[in-house]
């Protein structure tokens, strides 16, 4: 019938990412009172009171004001200026702790380096501390020694670089992944000056000559998610990380925190390099991006998401 | 406050410029007439006079001044010409390629510059040596003198004054436990010292004197052959007194049999325009001599003079 179609569309209206606010409108907004009571009843995001009424599971209001806000904090972030942005995005990763280095690392290691400086500069002047000291301060023990390198770092952003150090320091970052037993890489002072000194040009023929030696890439050879694998992916192949971070946020089991990753990766990537990372993740995944963010998400969120997306392609990059 | 004087009516560059090039030529060089001009101009007034006499004489004036002078006049004159950024890439640099003792210039150029000079140092260095500065320091150094100077080189502390007293009296007890323990290159104490703003640490130091008795300086001088502890020491008194580390370098350049050049010039260059005044005050009251007497005892000839003539003390 048609009112289960409509119940339908108003259930689907309030789940997943973002409201499809079109639905809401036409649809609840002529509902009689009982059709309103029909899908209180039947909804599961009701439940029967003792006092008699159909109660909105507190959860689920809780869930909408976050889906309703995700256009808002998708407009607010893409208007502001970058080095706001990524000084407010770090704040956030900061205060969420463990689970979102991965920002601080993403943002650390994807910018250039007057960008990254800008957003120091940013910090300074929204939370009057520095990025490092809020780093070094929350990070706990094995992480702490390569975060904090990394967002302080300033690279050179010449070509120029040594092919003999570049091909040494791929020797020393070989045997600190594959010769590490108990001891974990990221510990190696080592690993962390070359990661979080040299230059992106000298960096890509370090991992060229780590290819090389190991017959992998180094990406390949690190354990899963850690902030060690997530710097060198972010410093040689930003794309596959980026495609990572997009599979997570749109898994429908992801929790909140991985699902601003879809907001995060666009709005920061959309003049960068976006087309080809919708480029990479079709060859990947074997469907379109933008075909995906039309399935999985909703309403105003949803069409400016594509529209940020669809800006790759007009941009002459 | 600066001892630099400039005269009242400053020639432009272009009059500058014909100077200098009389001073260089014919046989010999005027070096009175050099540092006549040179050490009665402010960086903003030097880096005119070079960009003129890059157009007008299509030659890097301090390419001239590397032909014409030599020794220690050279040294003084060139890095006072260079500027501030400039000056403290190559400091740095130079400091990289030399052994340990000289890790306490990198100290002074991460701890005693604000922060935003410390990034245009960052930048001339990237210029300069298409490098950066924190690569080459991290490549120079091993174990805990790059666990310190790598974050020290790469700091950008905040400005503001404000300082939070609860988080000064939590820091001043991680550093007194850490000290007792010996464990100086511990990463709280290095996280502490490299990324808090100046007005923090000075806050906690201050609460560490309260709560523990003593200058935190008297508690890192459990070795005084100990080299690691010395650049803390250095890096304290850096953040917090400037003028007392420098004047103590620079009683220790003119004390040493010989006096060390490159620390009485890398001082005067680099304070002159800064806090040389203050510098000198602080020398008077620890060394009841002053600095100019001092200068004058210890080096002769045209270094003398340019050096005299930085700290404000004109000839008759």
């Amino acid at each position: 019938m048609a009112v289960a179609n409509e119940m339908g569309a108003i259930t689907k209206a309030f789940s997943g990412f973002g409201v499809d606010e079109k639905s809401l409108i036409t649809v609840l907004g002529k509902w009689h009172p009982e059709q309103t009571k029909s899908f209180r009843k039947a909804s599961q995001f009701f439940i029967q009171d003792e006092r008699l009424f159909e109660r909105w599971i507190d959860k689920h209001v809780e869930q909408l004001k976050i889906e309703f806000l995700r256009f808002k904090s998708a407009v607010v972030l893409w208007t502001m200026h970058p080095w706001e942005r990524d000084a407010r995005l770090i704040k956030d990763a900061v205060i969420d702790g463990q689970k979102s280095t991965n920002v601080i690392v993403e943002i650390a290691c994807t910018r250039s380096c007057d960008d990254l400086f800008g957003a120091r500069k940013a910090y300074h002047s929204l939370f009057d501390r520095s990025i490092e000291e809020d780093v070094a301060y929350n990070t706990p023990g094995i992480e702490r020694m390569l975060l904090i390198a990394l967002v302080s770092s300033y690279r050179y952003e010449g070509p120029r670089f040594h092919e003999d150090s570049a091909k040494s320091e791929a020797k020393t970052l070989c045997t600190a992944i594959k010769d590490a037993g108990d001891k974990n890489p990221m510990d190696d002072q080592e690993v962390v000056r070359i990661l979080s000194t040299r230059s992106k040009p000298h960096l890509k023929a370090v991992f060229k000559h780590y290819k090389e030696i190991s017959g992998k890439n180094i990406d390949e050879d690190l354990v899963a998610d850690s902030s060690l694998k997530h710097t060198v992916q972010c410093l040689s192949t930003p794309h596959t990380y980026f495609i990572k971070v997009l599979d997570a946020a749109m898994n429908p089991v992801a929790d909140e925190n991985t699902k601003e990753g879809l907001t995060r990766v666009l709005v920061t990537r959309a003049d960068v390099d976006m087309k080809l990372i919708a480029e990479e993740y079709h060859k990947q995944n074997g469907v379109e991006l933008a075909q995906k963010i039309e399935q999985m998400v909703k309403g105003n969120f949803k069409e400016f998401l594509l529209t940020l997306l669809a800006r790759g392609d007009q941009l002459k990059k | 406050m600066s001892t630099l004087t400039v005269p009242a009516q400053v020639p432009s560059a272009a009059e500058d410029c014909e100077q200098l090039r009389k001073a260089f030529s014919g046989w010999g060089t005027n070096e009175e007439l050099i540092i006549s001009i040179l050490a009665h101009r402010n960086a903003a007034q030097r880096k005119s006079i070079r960009q003129t006499y890059a157009e007008t004489y299509k030659e890097d004036l301090l390419k001239v001044l590397d032909k014409e002078l030599t020794n220690d006049f050279e040294r003084v004159v060139k890095l006072w010409t260079l500027d501030p950024a400039e000056r403290d890439a190559f400091l740095a640099n130079e400091a990289t390629k030399k052994w340990t003792s000289s890790n306490q210039v990198l100290v002074e150029i991460a701890c005693a510059r604000s922060p935003q000079e410390l990034l245009l140092a960052r930048q001339a260095y990237h210029a300069r040596f298409k490098k950066s500065l924190e690569e080459d320091v991290a490549h120079h150094t091993t174990g805990d003198f790059r666990k310190l100077l790598v974050p020290l080189v790469s700091s950008y502390r905040y400005d503001g004054d404000e300082a939070n007293m609860t988080l000064a009296k939590t820091e001043a007890k991680i550093l007194h436990e850490n000290i007792l323990k010996k464990a100086y290159s511990h990463e709280d104490l290095i996280r502490i010292l490299a990324t808090r703003s100046k007005a923090q640490i000075n806050a906690t130091l201050n609460r560490y004197k309260n709560e523990f008795g003593q200058d935190i300086n008297k508690d890192l001088k459990a070795d005084p052959k100990d080299e690691f502890l010395a650049i803390l020491r250095a890096t304290v008194k850096c953040l917090t007194c400037p003028e007392k580390y420098f004047g103590k370098v620079l009683r220790l350049a003119i004390n040493k049999r010989g006096t060390d050049e490159d620390g009485l010039t890398r001082v005067v260059v680099t304070r002159a325009e800064v806090d040389m005044q203050v510098i000198k005050e602080v020398f008077y009251k620890r060394n009841t001599v002053p600095l100019d007497h001092a200068i004058a005892k210890d080096t002769r000839g045209d270094y003398e003079k340019m050096l005299l003539a930085l700290t404000g003390h004109r000839d008759a």
